[in-house]
């Protein structure tokens, strides 16, 4: 099956000022599936949305839509809706008016938007609230109303700038879902933004993890999270122990002092190279059944674990998620599997991989 | 005891609005009842419902209007591209400069660009118009007016234009809307409130002209404010140049409660 590409970004540079935010950036967006765009806050999420949807042209680079060149084609002229980061709802039109703004510029018949804002809003859980003003609305509702007056458009994609930021964690987590079962149901593209790693994972098909106006590494859910391409990444998606090492040969590396079995392969021999290690993948045992001996320096509770902060006699920190107990200042051994150990070469710290370096596995 | 202490810096401002704001009004009121013999009556008000007046009162309510909705139509896009510019407070600054003029200086400035031998006729007469009488006549009457007030129009229509977040107008867009139906359902709406303060800020000063309209448009135009002018510093008709005001006053309550209503 040959990839249905709806929007791709060919070298697309955005200055403000000789401020560059976003650097030479190239991706592909395939048709009916949920993008997630991720990164620290000022990386340029937003900044493409914005060009996604036309209210910025790129400095440099060409946009494609449908395989059209739509640089210069106006936002009023795209088959593009956004849920604005800031809502942008209009306080001077109640909710239905709200919803049916796109409805009424496209001079549908009355019955039939009535019909479909109806259904948007229930679609959000916000039946009843048609008549309400926008200053009545709680941050949460009015995120909802944002999501509903985007959808009821039906756009080819949907960009959502941090729909959910502003919710509390139950009804985003149920947000989430019903966003999901939502893009399924509609089968448009959908480009979310955030900055919450988690709800990348847990919703996207596949993650663009953005740094400093560049992508450094695109790939599902599972690939970022095992094989983050370099230190940012595997920084910012979870939490996780990086450490210096040297990769002896194939599927041997050195670190912590240490020589140890892992899965990699193909680095040159004795290459530096970047270790991570998640912390949930270390098992507390015992001193001697234990692949490496630290010291737990502090523990705190988290609810589902324990979460340990350990040193090893070389003064690493090591980060430990687990179970079980131990005690501060206890001696305690690590296990861990050869596929716990992911090795990132040093130098995609600094030269990163952009749009078509995705295509490794 | 708190409550108390908050009314004794009420007290200068009480004062102030007594002596000057309610005093006066008062004695306008009570003046509007006296004949220029002296004597109580109320003809002057009866007098003010004969067409003459009831004439000067529509030409009053007429020029006003006229004079606002040009300063709105030339106001509203000036205020518009100024909030796009680079260095909107200076070019802000440009157009509130010329209300630190002198109004009369101003006015007399205008006599000589429109006279019979100023500026504009200059320029008609290179053009092959040829001279033409400009001074004394409806339009240039209502052209100083506007220049005048301009920048009363523009400055709360610039205030409400940058309040107004800008990604409102984005979210129009995206939803299709082109930029005129932006500016008609969005924006236009959203700076309502400015163009409110802006034609009040207008419209009562323009009923009650009467200087520029002696100035610039000489006998040509007649309103409520030349006829208080003649009625108290000519006919010495203090009775029925109160009675006038009176209406006056209540005219610019009216107008106040209509633009009025913001939050
Ligand atoms: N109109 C503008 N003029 C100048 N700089 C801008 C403009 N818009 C954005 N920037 C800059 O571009 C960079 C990226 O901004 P962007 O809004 O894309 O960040 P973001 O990833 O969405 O961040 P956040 O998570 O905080 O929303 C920032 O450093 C910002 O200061
Ligand atoms: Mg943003």
């Amino acid at each position: 099956m040959s990839k249905d590409v709806i929007i791709r970004f060919e070298h697309v540079t955005k200055q403000y000022d000789g401020l560059v935010v976003l650097d030479d950036v190239s991706f592909e967006i395939e048709r009916g599936k949920f993008y997630t765009l991720l990164g620290p806050s000022g990386c340029g999420k937003t900044t493409i949305l914005r060009l996604i949807a036309g209210f910025i042209e790129p400095t440099k680079g060409t946009i494609y839509f449908n395989g059209k060149n739509i640089n210069h084609v106006p936002a009023n002229k795209r088959q593009v809706n956004t849920v604005f980061q800031d809502y942008a709802l209009f306080p001077h039109l109640n909710v239905f008016e709200n919803v049916a703004f796109g409805l009424r510029v496209k001079k549908m018949k009355y019955a039939d938007i009535q019909e479909k804002v109806a259904e948007a809003l229930r679609f959000v859980n916000l039946e009843g609230y048609e008549h309400r003003e926008i200053r009545e609305m709680s941050g949460g509702q009015r995120q909802r109303v944002a999501i509903a007056r985007a959808i009821v458009n039906e756009p080819e994609v949907l960009l959502l700038d941090e729909p959910l930021s502003a919710l509390d964690l139950k009804l985003r987590t149920e947000m989430q879902y019903e966003l999901r079962e939502l893009q399924r149901r509609l089968g448009i593209t959908f480009i979310f933004v955030t900055h919450d790693q988690e709800e990348a994972l847990a919703m996207s098909d596949q993650i663009f993890v953005l740094h400093k106006g560049k992508i450094q590494q695109s790939g599902t859910p599972k690939d970022i999270y095992d094989e983050p391409v370099n230190r940012f990444v595997a920084d910012f998606i979870g939490e996780s122990n990086i450490l210096p090492g040297t990769m002896i040969a194939d599927f041997l590396v050195e670190f912590a002092g240490k020589r140890f079995e892992c899965v990699d392969q193909g680095f040159y021999p004795n290459e530096p190279v970047e270790v991570v290690i998640r912390p949930e993948d270390l098992e507390i045992t015992t001193r001697d059944q234990g692949k490496l001996q630290v010291r737990v320096d502090s523990q705190l509770f988290r609810g589902v674990h324990y979460e340990l902060c350990c040193y090893d006699q070389h003064g690493n920190e090591w980060l430990v998620h687990s179970t079980k107990k131990a005690e501060v200042g206890e001696e305690i051994g690590l296990y861990f599997e050869p596929e716990a150990i992911h090795v990132m070469r040093v130098s995609e710290a600094q030269e990163v991989s952009d749009g078509e370096g995705s295509d490794e596995t | 005891m708190k409550h108390n202490t908050r009314n004794v810096y009420l007290i200068p401002y009480v004062l102030w609005i007594v002596l000057f704001v309610v005093a006066p009004i008062l004695l306008i009121l009570y003046y509007s009842f006296f004949d220029i013999e002296g004597q109580w009556t109320i003809a002057n008000y009866k007098k003010f419902f004969t067409p003459i007046y009831l004439k000067m009162t529509f030409s009053s309510f007429w020029y006003a209007f006229l004079i606002t909705v040009f300063s709105l139509l030339i106001a509203y896009p000036t205020a518009y591209l100024l909030t796009k510019t680079k260095h909107k407070q200076l070019w802000l600054l440009l157009i509130i400069l010329p209300t630190w003029v002198n109004l009369l200086l101003k006015v007399y400035a205008f006599l000589g660009i429109f006279g019979t031998y100023g500026l504009a006729n200059a320029v008609l007469e290179a053009l092959g118009v040829g001279t033409k009488q400009i001074l004394f006549t409806d339009f240039s009457f209502v052209f100083v007016s506007v220049y005048i007030f301009i920048p009363f129009m523009v400055l709360p229509i610039f205030n409400a234009l940058e309040e107004l977040n800008p990604s409102l107008v984005d979210a129009a867009r995206d939803l299709g809307a082109s930029a005129w139906t932006t500016f008609r359902r969005v924006v236009f709406p959203l700076t309502i409130d400015g163009v409110k303060a802006g034609c009040q800020a207008v419209f009562i000063p323009a009923l009650s002209l009467f200087m520029i309209t002696r100035l610039i448009a000489g006998n040509r135009v007649i309103t409520l404010g030349t006829a208080i002018e003649e009625h108290f510093l000519v006919t010495q008709d203090w009775g029925m140049g109160a009675t006038i005001a009176v209406f006056l006053i209540i005219a610019m309550a009216i107008v106040v409660i209509i633009t009025g209503n913001r939050k």
